[in-house]
């Protein structure tokens, strides 16, 4: 890297003694680059093995990469934490304005560590950081609400983050999630309760400031390839015009849309729910996050009626994107676009991960269905599928956590079934809930496999559409060495913080042009193995934190429900399992 | 006059908030990052709400160079302002009498940074907000 970049500033901020301090660790960008790569060894040395997730030990880890700020479309910020949803690896991913106000606050990466005695907010505003008590605060469960104090009493408009949680990171519900600029999240695997567990109420980050690079005509030539190349991209039209909700119906056509808890992989009302619905009657305003020229995030308008006053309405601006459509939509047989806006809102307002509790919710419907819980659990709710109101009441008791029931389900569906039973029905896939795509064997290893157990680590879902079209059986080490490919490439993707969206942008030629004028010159041989070595590291660490493939719980939906390729064979799953395993030399 | 060169907001209820322009514009003067930006895109309160385009408008009788106590800012052809960095004391009387906010900072250099109406920015925003047009099709 260049010897002047401050990517090389890592920000150290400990809750519990109310200090900061910033160390340069150039060595550890020039060798990861940055996001996943560095996030990771961050994380080694602050997050011994054995601590509480929840507890005071527990470091949370920000990391951004250096194309961001340089280059459209590197707009991630990686962050890395002990998850209390999974008890191993907890690694989010967030846009917004998240990576550049880092980038321009001065800092490639920030750690915070420690809890708070009192509740707080931490403002970041270039060198300076501020403990800001928010006892006042402290207790708001809407997380609009909060955001919009932050924004009222800070500075930095246009050129910050600012990060918050509601009610369900409060109450440390095991995947609440962080969320940023409105609408974009840290959505899995349970940031917003460590930020709970801290006492940590949100972070503003702002800063603006100059970024160097070598060869400057070079630079501005790159730049314009890749913005051209953005710009014309049919992929990144598509993100833009129907945004991700456009694999609604292809997918249901396909017969890989979860339905109903899985019960079924086509959803006949799906026509309801599509993205073409939602642009046409509901789309009120598309938002892009920083440096990115394709704005896929997609804001429905609903304006509602106040039921107590004739002419008096009130507008609710709610984004939805393909994931908690699935999750809050087909999962729970919600075919009204209404409906569905309505839950989607009520999960924003407490911040929580929406696939999640979409399958949670999935899981608790079929539970009472099959008499598992009764109405003396649910505290008379009955859930029913298609019955949003319902829904919406329950994801209140979720984070207000009245009975044994509720504070299961405000574990996750792993842990609630081990409960109260239902385990086959009980859609989680190493301890995190499924992703909407029943495309076939690759998006269900995948998940499994993945590092984050993120349809988006290794993307199976895209390799068995592919598979599919090809028509031909697929050995099982062949499946294997495809994800497993595909997770080295991405480590390279999430290291640099590029979006996954511009994944056929970024081809490695690109990446190492790229890379050139911020001082980084490399190989295409020592990308590979950087990503390699980097997705080594992070299995290492879910190792050495108990994670195993060795004994690996499918739920035996995901066998029963039929597949594009048909039901799905137990032994062929495994088998790709331990072709996995042996690529790892596990 | 007839020539002169002008950066519009055609419709700012467009913008997306990617804030490429602001980029763009930093580039145009040979740095990466944002501290040289002379546009800003902010919320309007939220971004639910949309967002705000903060830009000199070219005005014909500018406040900033009325306020000028040394004359460094020098009236541009079309519109706007021409800064003289030599005559600059970085007073800020520039920067309180605009009421767009449109102009910004140079922290380091303690000197205003105002549009120059180059265009640079329009090229880059892909969403029909900006536009470089003429002055007498305004």
């Amino acid at each position: 890297m260049l010897a002047n970049d401050t990517l090389a500033n890592v920000l150290y901020i400990d809750l519990s003694d109310k200090r900061y301090w910033v160390c340069q660790r150039a060595e550890l960008f020039d060798k990861y680059l940055g996001g996943t790569g560095v996030a990771i060894h961050l994380l080694e040395e602050e997050c011994p093995t054995g601590i509480d997730p929840l507890g005071a030990e527990n470091p949370i880890v920000f990391a951004v990469g250096p194309l961001t700020g340089l280059y459209p479309l590197a707009s991630k910020t990686v962050a890395m934490f002990k998850s209390p949803h999974t008890g191993n690896l907890g690694e989010s991913h967030c846009g917004g304005r998240s990576a550049v106000a880092i980038r321009m606050a001065g800092y490639g990466a920030i750690v915070v560590k420690g809890k708070s005695d009192i509740p707080v907010y931490l403002a970041v505003h270039g060198d300076k950081v501020y403990f800001r008590d928010s006892s006042s605060i402290w207790g708001i469960e809407n997380s609009f609400t909060v955001g919009r104090i932050m924004r009222e009493n800070e500075p930095g408009a246009g050129i910050r983050t600012i990060m918050r949680i509601g009610g369900a990171g409060e109450k440390l519900v095991s995947y609440a999630c962080v969320t940023t600029e409105t609408y974009r999240h840290f959505g899995r695997l349970g940031l917003g309760a460590v930020f709970g567990s801290k006492k940590l109420k949100g972070i503003v980050v702002s800063g603006r400031r100059s970024l160097a690079v070598c060869d400057f005509n070079e630079y501005r030539r790159v730049y314009d390839e890749i913005y051209d190349a953005a710009i014309g991209s049919p992929a990144m039209k598509k993100y833009h015009d129907l945004g991700t909700a456009e694999n609604v119906l292809p997918l249901n056509m396909l017969g890989a849309l979860p339905t109903k808890n899985l019960r079924e992989a086509r959803f006949e009302e799906a026509s309801g729910i599509s993205g073409e619905v939602f642009a046409e009657q509901y789309l009120g305003r598309r938002l892009a996050c920083s440096h990115c020229p394709i704005a896929c995030i997609h804001i429905a308008a609903l304006r509602e009626h106040y039921e107590d006053e004739p002419y008096f309405y009130k507008t609710h601006m709610i984004s939805y994107d393909y994931e908690p459509i699935y999750a809050l939509g087909s999962m729970l047989g919600i075919s009204d676009a209404r409906g569905f806006l309505n839950l989607m809102e009520q999960i924003e307002i407490f911040g929580l991960d929406a696939m999640s509790t979409g399958v949670i919710l999935a899981w608790a419907t079929e539970a009472r269905e099959r008499g598992i819980i009764s109405d003396r659990e649910t505290m008379g709710l009955k859930f029913a599928w298609g019955d949003y109101d319902t829904f919406v009441n329950a994801v209140k008791l979720i984070v207000r956590q009245p009975n044994d029931f509720y504070r299961a389900l405000a574990r996750g569906v792993k842990y609630a079934s081990e409960v109260y039973g239902g385990e086959e029905f009980a859609l989680s896939l190493s301890g995190n809930e499924m992703p909407g795509y029943h495309t076939g064997p690759g998006s269900h290893v995948g998940a499994i496999v993945g590092t984050r157990h993120s349809h988006l680590d290794n993307a199976g879902y895209s390799l068995d559409q592919k598979n599919l079209s090809s028509k031909k059986d697929i050995p099982a080490q062949e499946l294997a060495l495809g994800l497993l490919a595909e997770e080295r490439w991405r480590q390279i993707l999430s290291s640099l913080v590029v979006c996954f969206f511009a994944r056929g942008l970024y081809q490695p030629d690109i990446v190492l042009k790229a890379l050139e004028p911020a001082g980084f010159s490399l190989t295409r041989e020592e990308l590979n193995r950087m990503g390699e070595e980097i997705h080594r590291q992070k299995y290492e660490f879910k190792m050495r934190h108990g994670f195993s493939l060795d004994e690996v719980h499918l739920p035996k939906r995901i066998l029963e429900t039929s597949t594009p390729f048909g039901p799905l064979e137990e032994s062929y799953v495994r088998s790709v399992l331990e072709h996995f395993k042996e690529l790892l030399g596990l | 006059m007839e020539d002169a060169k002008k950066l519009q907001i055609l419709d700012s209820e467009r913008c997306v908030g990617c804030q490429l322009c602001m980029f763009a514009c930093a580039r145009r003067q040979r740095e990466g990052g944002l501290a040289a930006a002379c546009i800003g895109v902010r919320s309007v309160g939220g971004m639910e709400r949309g967002f705000t385009v903060i830009v000199c408008r070219a005005c014909e009788n500018p406040p900033c160079a009325k306020v000028c106590p040394t004359g460094a800012l020098k009236l541009r052809k079309g519109g706007g302002v021409q800064l003289d960095t030599k005559a600059c004391i970085g007073c800020g009387n520039c920067r309180d009498a605009c009421l767009v906010g449109a102009v910004f900072w140079d922290e380091e250099a303690n000197k205003p940074m105002i549009c120059i109406h180059c265009g640079y920015c329009a090229k880059f925003c892909p969403h029909g907000v900006l536009k470089k047009t003429r002055k007498e099709s305004l």
